[in-house]
């Protein structure tokens, strides 16, 4: 095993155990600091596989942004300190659903790779992931674009009642 | 030389910045604010114009009993304050002080990590702010949130429009691009990272999150000793990472009227001192704006001023 074998198992470890400590904590807000170590793993994984836009990508966004405006949520709603006990959640079926999803993608992928060797990609830099979005990719970028200028115009309309309403 | 002692010396170089440079701007707040106030700031500690008052801080914090409030989140409550610093000492890692190599780590998407990782430092504001089981630091960590998640878009857009200018998001690559005439060009993108930076570090005007007199002291109302001294650690590190950032961005880093070869640190760090020395002096000189005012100025105008800027300097990309 080399070091990177090492680091991508501990990460791994680390994303999926505190993965779970989100979905099986009784404290709400903690359950979204789990989520920062989890996502913050996730990106640790990507800078181990060398794709190191992506990783600063998803610390920026993930870590710096969405987990911050949930919890910047949770916070503005209810946000107890310590366990709260009537949390209803559907475990029994998310159990399934989930771990169906995870352990069956994981036997298709170890399935269809078995010990193929695949030799690790250039390093992702900025000027490689540059070149790939706007040379090869740039339609599916563009609609992408489309795609959130819509949910943002969306989110304006549906967060202001006063906008198309008639007297 | 060998790796690991390169290393060695690298990663040192950068954790004596890290203990030095924010002492020294936290001396001179002290000294500037009083003499702009009219009167000395500290005199005795150390014997010459109070030279180790910080020092003497440091020792009074240490000294100090760490107070967990009975109610808090213990463990959240008690990582906050590490989870606001490290951020900060990991941005020095890429900020380089001059040319041929004289950084911490160079790094090829440099300006990328230290926006990303600077991120992070919400995360621990809301961390105090919640698990404090104080509605003042609750009100306050909420302000903070608010007001990191809006200026980090200014922020990254004017960052982006130097990225943009300079064809790299290295921070050496974007000071070897840099040129004098920049500072026209650029002018509005300077402006809103720099208003947006001491926005990100919550300083005056921009410290409705500690507001006291209103908050007490927001977030770090409840904290105390040693971790109240780490959250004011933390602050002065800001300052040198905006200011330094500010520098290596905007004003050409480590490029000076001669010399660059071998004074290149020398320019870095005068300049990372003078945009230090605005930031003190903007604290001292403007009242703090209300929550509504600070919201409206980042995005109706930091936000289109760095759009504007950013088709600018597209337009001046393709032209030339």
């Amino acid at each position: 095993m080399t070091a990177a074998d090492v680091l991508l198992l501990g990460l791994g470890a680390v994303a999926v155990g505190s993965g779970l400590l989100v979905v099986t904590t009784r404290h709400l807000v903690r359950a979204g600091l789990y989520l920062v170590v989890c996502l913050g793993a996730v990106a640790g994984l990507y800078l181990v596989l060398t794709a190191e836009l992506v990783a600063w990508v998803q610390v920026l966004i993930y870590v710096g942004a969405v987990v911050v405006l949930l919890l910047f949520a949770v916070m503005l709603t209810r946000a107890p300190i310590g366990a709260s006990d009537d949390l209803d959640r559907p475990g029994w079926p998310a159990l399934l659903v989930g771990g169906g999803a995870g352990l069956g993608l994981a036997a298709l992928l170890v399935d269809a790779f078995r010990w193929t060797k695949v030799d690790l990609p250039e390093a992702g830099t900025a000027e490689r992931l540059g070149t790939e979005i706007f040379r090869s990719w740039v339609l599916p970028f563009e609609v992408l674009s489309v795609l959130l200028l819509a949910a943002l115009v969306g989110a304006i309309v549906v967060s202001r009642p006063d906008i198309g309403t008639r007297e | 030389m060998p790796l690991w002692l390169e290393l060695t010396i690298r990663v040192a170089g950068v954790v004596v910045a890290f203990l030095t440079l924010p002492l020294i701007v936290g001396q001179a707040e002290h000294k500037v604010m009083a003499h702009m106030q009219g009167r000395l700031g500290p005199m005795y500690a150390g014997a010459f114009h109070g030279w180790a008052q910080l020092i003497a801080d440091g020792v009074k914090f240490v000294q100090k009993e760490d107070v967990t409030p009975r109610a808090a989140d213990r463990p959240v409550f008690q990582l906050a304050p590490l989870v606001a610093l490290v951020p900060y000492l990991l941005v020095l890692l890429v900020i380089p002080l001059g040319p041929d190599d004289l950084v911490g780590q160079a790094l090829d998407i440099g300006l990328f990590f230290a926006l990303a990782v600077v991120g992070v430092g919400v995360v621990a504001v809301l961390m105090s702010g919640w698990a404090s089981a104080n509605k003042y630091s609750l009100l306050g960590g909420l302000r903070a949130a608010a007001q990191l998640l809006g200026y980090e878009l200014p922020l990254v857009l004017a960052a982006a429009s130097v990225a943009m200018a300079a064809g790299t998001l290295s921070l050496p690559g974007i000071v070897e691009a840099w040129e004098p005439w920049w500072l026209l060009w650029q002018a509005p993108a300077l402006g809103v990272f720099f208003i947006a930076g001491v926005a990100e570090i919550r300083r005056p005007p921009f410290d409705m999150p500690i507001a006291d007199s209103e908050l007490v002291f927001g977030y770090m109302t409840e904290y105390t000793g040693l971790r109240f001294a780490f959250f004011l650690l933390a602050e002065y590190v800001g300052i040198v990472v905006i200011a330094a950032l500010t520098t290596v961005l905007f004003l050409g880093g480590w490029q000076g009227p001669f010399g660059d070869d071998y004074l290149g640190w020398l320019w870095t760090l005068i300049k990372v001192f003078a945009v230090s020395f605005v930031i003190i002096w903007l604290r001292v000189t403007y009242p703090r704006l209300r929550e509504d005012q600070l919201q409206r100025l980042c995005w109706l105008v930091l936000v289109p001023v760095a759009l504007a800027q950013l088709v600018l300097t597209a337009a001046v990309k393709i032209a030339t």
